[in-house]
């Protein structure tokens, strides 16, 4: 009963930040609402028993990439100028409601083989050996770290200056 | 034992936050809350990861996994976007996306 009442003012809170996102034209402003989307969805993964998840969700989103974008708004000074929509807007909405009408109705039509069992918890201990122990996926944890390597290289040369 | 609330539920969660992500991700001309809402739709892939494998395979953990590494392409996507999105506020002087044209003919 108590996750039931959680998700759905998780659920609500989320989908009203993200619209505000993509509604509101002060760009500082939705990225204000968008922390509050990643926050809503870590409330989520906390629903579904995924304790690290969650953890990690506030750590990463909320932590590292929210003052990424928001130093980068504030390093362009386009907060003045506001987001407005071009041209495409009114197909753009038609591309979405169709996309979620399809994807909705494929969803509620689709017999889904729910387990019975009770989640795993906590899942800490299991993610780890899960990521780096016998049998899991080692191999893509090292292909990770040299992706951020490769990612951090490419923004420090793409913003340096010449 | 069983919630009122199931899979469903969270699957049609994540459907509506990546439809909304993708409504601003193609209606918006600044590059940056364009980024923001690729991020919305990551997000929303990852509640459908977790959500199949809280319900599907409660005792493998997979899907968490796979939300793991979406989460390190994510941020390693934001890092370089964002470096771009600032390299081409150095040349052009704006990042509107409908101003930034130099390779559509």
């Amino acid at each position: 009963m108590g996750l039931d009442i959680a998700f759905w003012i998780l659920a609500v809170i989320g989908i009203a930040a993200a619209l505000t996102v993509v509604l509101l034209r002060n760009v500082f402003r939705a990225a204000l609402s968008l922390i509050l989307c990643f926050l809503t969805v870590a409330g989520i993964y906390a629903t579904l028993s995924a304790d690290f998840l969650a953890a990690v969700q506030v750590l990463i989103y909320i932590g590292g990439i929210s003052v990424l974008i928001i130093l980068v708004i504030m390093l362009t000074r386009e907060v003045q100028r506001g987001s407005p929509s071009n041209k495409l807007q009114f197909p753009a909405f038609l591309v979405a409601i169709l996309f979620l009408m399809v994807v909705a109705f494929a969803l509620i039509n689709t017999p889904w083989q729910v387990s019975m069992l009770p989640p795993l918890e906590p899942t800490t201990a299991a993610l780890a050996g899960k990521l780096l122990g016998e049998g899991g996926f080692i191999l893509p944890v090292e292909i990770a770290a040299v992706l951020l390597l490769a990612a951090i290289l490419g923004a420090i040369v793409l913003v340096r200056e010449k | 034992m069983i919630n009122n609330i199931g899979l469903e539920h969270y699957l049609i969660l994540s459907a509506i936050l990546f439809s909304i992500g993708l409504y601003g991700a193609l209606a918006k001309r600044n590059a940056i809350v364009i980024l923001m809402s690729i991020e919305i739709m990551l997000n929303a892939v990852n509640i459908a990861m977790v959500a199949f494998s809280r319900y599907i395979t409660p005792s493998l953990l997979t899907g968490q996994v796979f939300v793991i590494f979406i989460m390190v392409v994510a941020a390693a996507e934001a890092a370089v976007g964002l470096a771009i999105i600032i390299a081409i506020y150095r040349s052009h002087d704006t990042i509107e996306t409908t101003k930034i044209d130099l390779m559509k003919w």
